[in-house]
């Protein structure tokens, strides 16, 4: 009975992986047979003189980078507050006006700079997240209410922080963050992810945040008796996604050394939640997987790169990408979950029963 | 005391009447338009109309800026009502607006029309400033056509579908490949999103598929575009294999022009307030009511920097 218990443990808990990997999966066989080539990886000299890269393969995880990191932060206010932050698009446009602004005030540009003005984005995106954090877990907004003002407002504020419609920075460094380091053939917002993963994973080996986050999502009350400060874990969740903010909005200006306040990261709240539900993360709170997410969010520029590919016009790809989502989250429904588990523990009953008919024989 | 400060009020206010009595020397005009962060060109038009319409000039200058249709309708009708000479409008949406316009004209009232058109008889306004898309487009292409390439492969990144710049910019282009003297190798909407315009052209370059001008239908998707190049080490501009191509004039585009990283942009005018004010003190006149804004196409072999000072929208 136990090993059946533990057995049925272990399949759950791959079994949120489930879903990613079977579309990852779908979404590597259809494009191997579809061009076999597809996948294939070349080595450039881009015009900067370094040795890089290239394909469709790299275009995929660069290209989901910004959204990657989201997906991390978003995880854990999904899962502390059983809701989403829909305005992290709006705020990483102030993050990445600040960023900007900072760059563009300064005589000369060199790392230090740059470093200063990551963390002063980093600092106001924190503060834009601690706002929302406060609605949300002192004031008991529903989380989506509570990020709605920002979403509505925030690509106006990013607009008064420049006060022009796309201003421009140009660095060597700045462009080595947004494409490659010389030297170094991984595009570095590709880098820039597996630093945030890491981070991440040590600040969850190391705290108790991962326990504490999924107990109030689970239970709050519960959460609070047992001494938790169920006020604090949300807000700290928001914080935390404002740090993944300001690092998706810096990438997303140093891509193209300029920042559009209206089209920076337009729409990504919506592809970011759809990586935390792919991820077979639980929408409602509770237990969360950070390597969910990102497989999520990987399935879903694949599945974008792919359409692409296909020479499928781009008004039509927002339709194609719905239809397969509704797909892959109809299937991680608990409803064709239980269904699934229960035909195979059907499947699993018969199978035990033939074995004891034989031992009995 | 109380008395003392009585008078001394009554004066103040006195004063300020007399002052007030002496702006009316001044033509008052009222502008209508959309607010200044909606895009790089609208901050420009907004600085335009704020910049010819001084006191200096000879005229007492009301603004009002907003997105939305029935507050400008509002707006305007507040401009009637205090009594303005001029009322200047660029419009959210070209219906709703005759009632309001009918009103200008029966407290003799004259309208201007600018960047945008209006659904209304041509008896309600004096006349309208506008851009013409269309030639835009065919400004590129005919320049385009005179590079004389052997051919012509082109991607061409479209604005958001079914606004005017798209429709204009996108006809001249349309008419090219339906002839059959250019290819299109691509022909996707980025809808102005510079990150989006980047990606269609990294699948481009990803397919292995051939091309040699890239048609971006605004600056910020030509800038996402040649983003994908120079990572993917294809060169562009003046001497590179890749023609790359521009709208709006901002000026960090035409710096790039000028620097040969780029070849073409073209101009979309916000400068129509010196056109407005010439007409309302008689120093132009013109027979037809839609006047068409001149729009020039600057190319890299060409551009000088005072160019650049006087046509570029924004800051570098």
């Amino acid at each position: 009975m136990s090993e059946m218990k533990k057995a049925m443990k272990k399949s759950g808990n791959i079994g949120q992986l489930m879903i990613p990997l079977i579309a990852f999966g779908l979404l590597i066989v259809f494009n191997l047979i579809r061009d076999p080539s597809f996948f294939s990886i070349e080595t450039k000299l881009n015009n900067t003189g370094n040795t890089v890269l290239a394909g469709n393969l790299i275009s995929i995880i660069n290209g989901a980078s910004e959204l990657a990191v989201l997906a991390i932060g978003m995880t854990l206010v999904t899962a502390a507050c059983g809701g989403q932050d829909i305005s992290v698009g709006a705020a990483a446009a102030i993050a990445g006006s600040v960023f900007v602004k900072i760059v563009r005030g300064a005589a000369d540009v060199n790392g230090l700079t740059v470093i200063l003005a990551f963390l002063a984005c980093c600092v106001v995106a924190m503060i834009f997240g601690s706002f929302n954090g406060m609605l949300v877990s002192v004031f008991r907004i529903q989380p989506m209410i509570a990020t709605l003002i920002l979403y509505t407002c925030g690509r106006s504020i990013a607009y008064w922080i420049n006060g022009g419609a796309t201003p421009t920075i140009s660095s060597p460094i700045t462009s080595a963050i947004g494409s490659f380091i010389p030297g170094v053939p991984i595009p570095t917002p590709v880098i820039i992810v597996a630093v945030m993963v890491i981070l991440f994973n040590l600040l969850f080996r190391f705290t108790t945040l991962r326990l504490y986050t999924q107990a109030v999502g689970i239970n709050q009350s519960a959460a609070r008796l047992n001494g938790i400060n169920t006020t604090m874990i949300k807000l700290l969740s928001f914080i935390l996604l404002g740090v993944c903010v300001s690092v998706a909005g810096c990438i997303g200006v140093c891509r193209l050394q300029l920042i559009n306040h209206e089209t920076l990261l337009l729409d990504i709240e919506m592809d970011t939640i759809l990586a935390v539900a792919i991820g077979g993360n639980n929408l409602g709170g509770g237990k969360f997987r950070i390597s969910g997410s990102i497989l999520g969010a990987y399935v879903i520029q694949m599945l974008t790169t792919t359409l692409y590919a296909m020479k499928v016009s781009s008004t039509d790809v927002k339709a194609y990408k719905a239809i397969v989502i509704i797909l892959l989250v109809v299937i991680g429904s608990p409803v064709v979950k239980r269904w699934f588990t229960k035909k195979m523990g059907n499947l699993r009953g018969a199978g035990l029963r033939r074995a004891g008919a034989k031992e009995g024989v | 005391m109380k008395k003392l400060f009585a008078l001394v009020l009554a004066l103040a206010l006195c004063l300020s009447l007399v002052s007030f009595s002496h702006a009316d020397d001044l033509i008052k005009v009222g502008v209508v338009n959309n607010p200044p962060s909606e895009s790089g060109y609208r901050a420009a038009n907004v600085k335009d109309f704020e910049s010819v319409f001084t006191a200096e000039n000879g005229y007492e200058l009301n603004t009002f800026y907003s997105i939305k249709n029935d507050e400008q309708l509002q707006a305007a009708s507040g401009f009637i009502t205090d009594g303005v000479d001029v009322l200047m409008i660029s419009a959210a949406e070209t219906t709703g607006w005759d009632e309001v316009l009918t009103a200008a004209k029966e407290a003799g009232i004259k309208v201007y029309l600018f960047d945008r058109m209006i659904d209304v008889p041509e008896d309600l306004y004096e006349a309208a400033v506008v851009s013409d898309m269309a030639k835009e487009g065919e400004t590129a292409v005919n320049w385009l056509l005179a590079q004389n390439l052997p051919e012509y492969k082109v991607i061409h990144i479209q604005g958001a579908m079914g606004s005017d710049a798209q429709i204009g910019r996108t006809g001249a282009l349309d008419a090219q490949f339906e002839a059959g003297t250019m290819v299109k190798v691509a022909q996707q909407t980025a809808t102005w999103d510079e990150a989006e315009a980047k990606n269609i052209v990294e699948a481009v370059i990803n397919s292995g598929e051939a091309f040699n001008v890239i048609y971006a239908e605004n600056d910020g998707m030509a800038k996402g575009a040649v983003a994908a190049l120079d990572e993917h080490g294809i060169t562009h501009g003046v001497n590179g294999d890749v023609i790359v191509m521009g709208f709006d004039c901002n000026k960090w585009a035409l710096k790039e022009l000028k620097a040969g990283n780029w070849n073409y942009d073209g101009q979309c005018s916000p400068f129509q307030a010196q056109i407005i004010s010439d007409l309302i003190k008689g120093v132009k006149t013109s027979d037809v009511k839609k006047i068409i804004n001149e729009e020039k196409g600057f190319d890299a072999a060409t551009i000088t920097d005072d160019d650049i000072a006087t046509y570029g929208l924004g800051e570098d």
